[in-house]
């Protein structure tokens, strides 16, 4: 027992937590910055009177009465992005190509945890499931989801990619591009043969529903309550266990060091023992089963899931990965906050900002121009890519 | 030997029919046909549409027998398939004996079907097509007897402003359909003097997060969906997650039991969630007792929506066809007589309302429903109590 105590790597454990601490922080603090100072300049404006005569409360209050929720709401699903987002990048890591089939198996994992709750659901076990047994059956779920996600990465990668590995560059990807449009239809195949139903609906049970209110305020006459909800927690919590456990597995263990150095050179890596394939196999197995589980805990969050579902949050994702530096594992725990931020301050702002001529629905534009504009100035990514070097 | 009187009665009646029959026989048969699909998974609605307008045929042809006519039904089955729709118009209108057509079910249909009906001049009267293009496109021929889907928003609007609501959030699905509606409610919703508190389009289908934000902020009276339950129950659900307490509104589009799958018991809290619609349950209509009992007693089955409409879109063609016949001195009618009287027609007396076409053919009253989701259970959707009935005027 000791020498086990002895063998965990602690810094290891708590240098990840440091970063997403510090990076959910430090993004927060700056965005909230920006949009403190653009509500202060357009205060005096005709921007503050006409939000003065709708609400009776000036912009600046407004901004900072709103700013903790929107805050939450930020990092609830820039986790989210972060978990599908370090799929993209390990696998970029090892193998240099986008997985763009990663969306789908995130779509796949959604798909199992729900099936198996909706099955529970119908057996009547989790109507009247205690708060303890929900959260089994909800961890079931989410095991559910990775396995079969995780499983399916590796089958995609034999039967899709390994024959591809030698062929040029654009080879894999087109043939990626190809996996997620037949997995789509699979699942769509599948769910129409089966249930008959295009929407899948996670079920309700569990205090999953139930909010804790952290504070009241008011703005002007409306009662503003800031809280979260059980599930926006569960998401976090869930999420941060995994990537601190994703990141000892890299940075602390003999698997991890394999895996860092296929990355860097995959006939060297042989050469030292490695199995190459073997560890690959790996790589999509974890990146997979991260993405099954930010499924189901997608699911869990926003209640619909399509057989299309994966196509949005994997896009989101392989930018965030992008914005951070691809094959950079702790940039893509950054873009992915830090693209779930800017993706809901711009759209909870910017409709008070323009006078609702840009309302949330132009949010997207708005992050993806941050992101070209970054890209512009530092093409590497913020924390900088991870490029194996080749021969 | 009063048993002999009788047959000899009986074969004076029979000679005098077989005789007087060939004099009045020639064109004497008159015929209606119907469109509707009989089969595929729309057939439940499809088929009562049909049954309705027999059941009519059946109960109402009487003074047209009396004039020495034949009137007879021509079902067809478009199987909500414009091409089936369209090719089955043109079997139509080449029967010299139809004289007007019931249908069809779907606007998608009925839209290019009745471009053949108007260029042979033959009378449709649509049971239950309620896309503002089946009469903005002005035909002579084309009438029906229910509501617009342009009207629901300002029935939205009315029935907000009924509720007392001072402020309204408008969010739309960016779909013909649903922007449409939210731009007619909000409108309707700023002319009965409701603040707007935003009006935004949205594709997501998910994360509706930062969309509540200035919802939130805003905290308005009502806020209103345009578009399908998919996207509607989602925002609903988040909304009442973050402490919003007021109405929800929503148009038929919200109309599924899996907006409850999906909403569930957040669907009922605070002010509760509504829905406008263009077809209440048979049950609201003042006139549909004896229809309904009728209906089951030949088809031992509770007619489907629709049915209703159905029998009054046949309970029109058979009065208008027989105004047109007597104004052509009891003989066979031209298709363009028959039009004309659908369209003269003043004050139907139907069992589903009142009805008189306006100068494109919609009814000049056609009456909406709003509908209060009463149930987390989605067993229970057909349950929901209609709150409010209103008779609204079409657009100009």
């Amino acid at each position: 027992m000791k020498r086990f105590l002895k063998s965990i790597n602690v810094p290891e454990l708590l240098r990840p937590l440091g970063q997403l601490i510090f990076f959910s922080l430090g993004s927060t603090i700056f965005l909230s910055a920006i949009a403190l100072v653009l509500a202060l300049i357009l205060d005096r404006t005709v921007v503050g009177q006409t939000l003065f005569e709708r609400l009776n409360v000036s912009l600046y209050t407004y901004t900072l009465v709103n700013l903790p929720q929107v805050a939450i709401d930020g990092l609830t699903i820039g986790f989210v992005y972060a978990a599908i987002a370090l799929g993209y990048t390990m696998v970029y890591g090892v193998l240099e190509f986008i997985n763009f089939a990663h969306s789908e198996i995130f779509a796949v994992g959604a798909f199992v945890g729900v099936e198996i709750l909706i099955a529970l659901d119908t057996f009547g076990i989790l109507a009247d499931a205690s708060i303890l047994m929900a959260y089994i059956y909800l961890i079931l779920a989410i095991l559910g989801g990775m396995l079969a996600a995780g499983g399916l990465a590796v089958a995609v990668e034999r039967v899709a990619y390994r024959p591809l590995r030698h062929a040029s560059r654009l080879v894999p990807l087109i043939s990626a591009i190809g996996v997620s449009f037949l997995l789509q239809d699979v699942i769509r195949l599948v769910e129409s043969l089966t249930t008959g139903q295009f929407n899948r609906i996670f079920p309700t049970f569990g205090n999953f529903d139930s909010r804790v209110i952290l504070a009241k305020m008011t703005m002007g006459t409306t009662p503003i309550t800031l809280g979260m909800s059980i599930k926006s927690i569960i998401v976090i919590v869930s999420a941060v266990l995994m990537l601190v456990a994703l990141n000892y597995l890299v940075n602390a263990t003999k698997i991890g060091k394999a895996i860092r150095a296929v990355a860097q050179d995959h006939p060297t890596a042989s050469l030292m023992g490695i199995d190459v394939n073997r560890i690959i196999s790996l790589t999509f197995l974890v990146g997979g089963m991260l993405g099954g589980a930010a499924g189901v805990l997608y699911a869990l969050k926003f209640t619909r899931i399509d057989p299309f579902v994966g196509f949005f949050p994997g896009l989101k994702a392989f930018t965030a990965a992008v914005l951070g530096g691809i094959g950079n594992m702790t940039g893509a725990l950054l873009g992915g906050i830090v693209l779930g931020m800017l993706e809901t301050f711009a759209g909870s702002y910017m409709g008070v900002f323009t006078m609702g001529a840009a309302g949330s629905e132009y949010k997207d534009i708005f992050a993806f121009s941050i992101l070209i504009l970054v890209l512009i100035f530092r093409p590497q990514g913020l924390m900088g890519a991870n490029v194996a070097q080749k021969a | 030997m009063t048993k002999r009187l009788l047959v000899v009665s009986l074969l004076l009646i029979a000679a005098v029919i077989t005789i007087s029959g060939p004099v009045a026989a020639a064109d004497q048969t008159i015929k209606i046909a119907t469109q509707s699909p009989l089969s595929g998974d729309q057939s439940a609605v499809g088929v009562d549409i049909k049954r309705g307008a027999e059941l009519a045929l059946e109960q109402m042809s009487a003074p047209l027998v009396k004039m020495g006519f034949k009137v007879e039904l021509a079902p067809f089955d478009d199987q909500a398939n414009p091409d089936t729709g369209v090719a089955n118009a043109k079997r139509i209108v080449s029967d010299p004996a139809i004289l007007s057509v019931v249908g069809h079910y779907n606007s998608g249909v009925q839209i290019p079907s009745s471009e053949v009906y108007h260029t042979s001049g033959l009378a449709n009267v649509s049971p239950a097509n309620t896309n503002p293009k089946v009469t903005t496109r002005g035909y002579m021929e084309v009438n029906r007897i229910v509501g617009r889907d342009d009207v629901q928003g300002v029935v939205g609007a009315d029935f907000a402003a009924g509720k007392k609501v001072k402020s309204v959030f408008v969010v739309h699905d960016k779909t013909a359909y649903g922007q449409g509606i939210a731009e007619f409610f909000k409108k309707r919703a700023e002319e009965k003097g409701m603040k707007m508190l935003g009006f935004e389009g949205t594709e997501e289908k998910a994360n509706f997060d930062s969309l509540l934000s200035p919802i939130l902020a805003g905290n308005p009276d009502l806020v209103y969906f345009g578009g399908m339950y998919s996207q509607a129950a989602v925002l609903f659900k988040q909304a009442r997650e973050k402490g919003y307490m007021g109405i929800f509104l929503s148009d038929d589009g919200f109309d599924s039991s899996d907006a409850v799958k999906i909403g569930g018991q957040t669907l009922l809290d605070g002010g509760g969630t509504f829905y406008s619609t263009v077809s209440g349950p048979a049950s609201i209509y003042p006139g549909t007792a004896k229809f309904v009992a009728d209906f089951k007693a030949k088809y031992n089955a509770a007619p489907q929506p629709f049915a209703a409409q159905g029998y009054d879109c046949m309970g029109i063609c058979l009065k208008a066809i027989e105004a047109a016949v007597k104004a052509n001195g009891n003989k066979f009618p031209a298709r363009a007589a028959v039009t004309k009287a659908i369209r003269d027609m003043k004050d139907y007396e139907g069992i589903t309302g009142k009805f008189t076409f306006n100068s494109i053919g919609d009814p000049t009253i056609a009456k909406y429903f709003v509908i209060q989701v009463a149930s987390p259970s989605p067993a229970k959707w057909s349950d929901n109590p209609v709150v409010e009935t209103l008779d609204i005027a079409p657009p100009k």
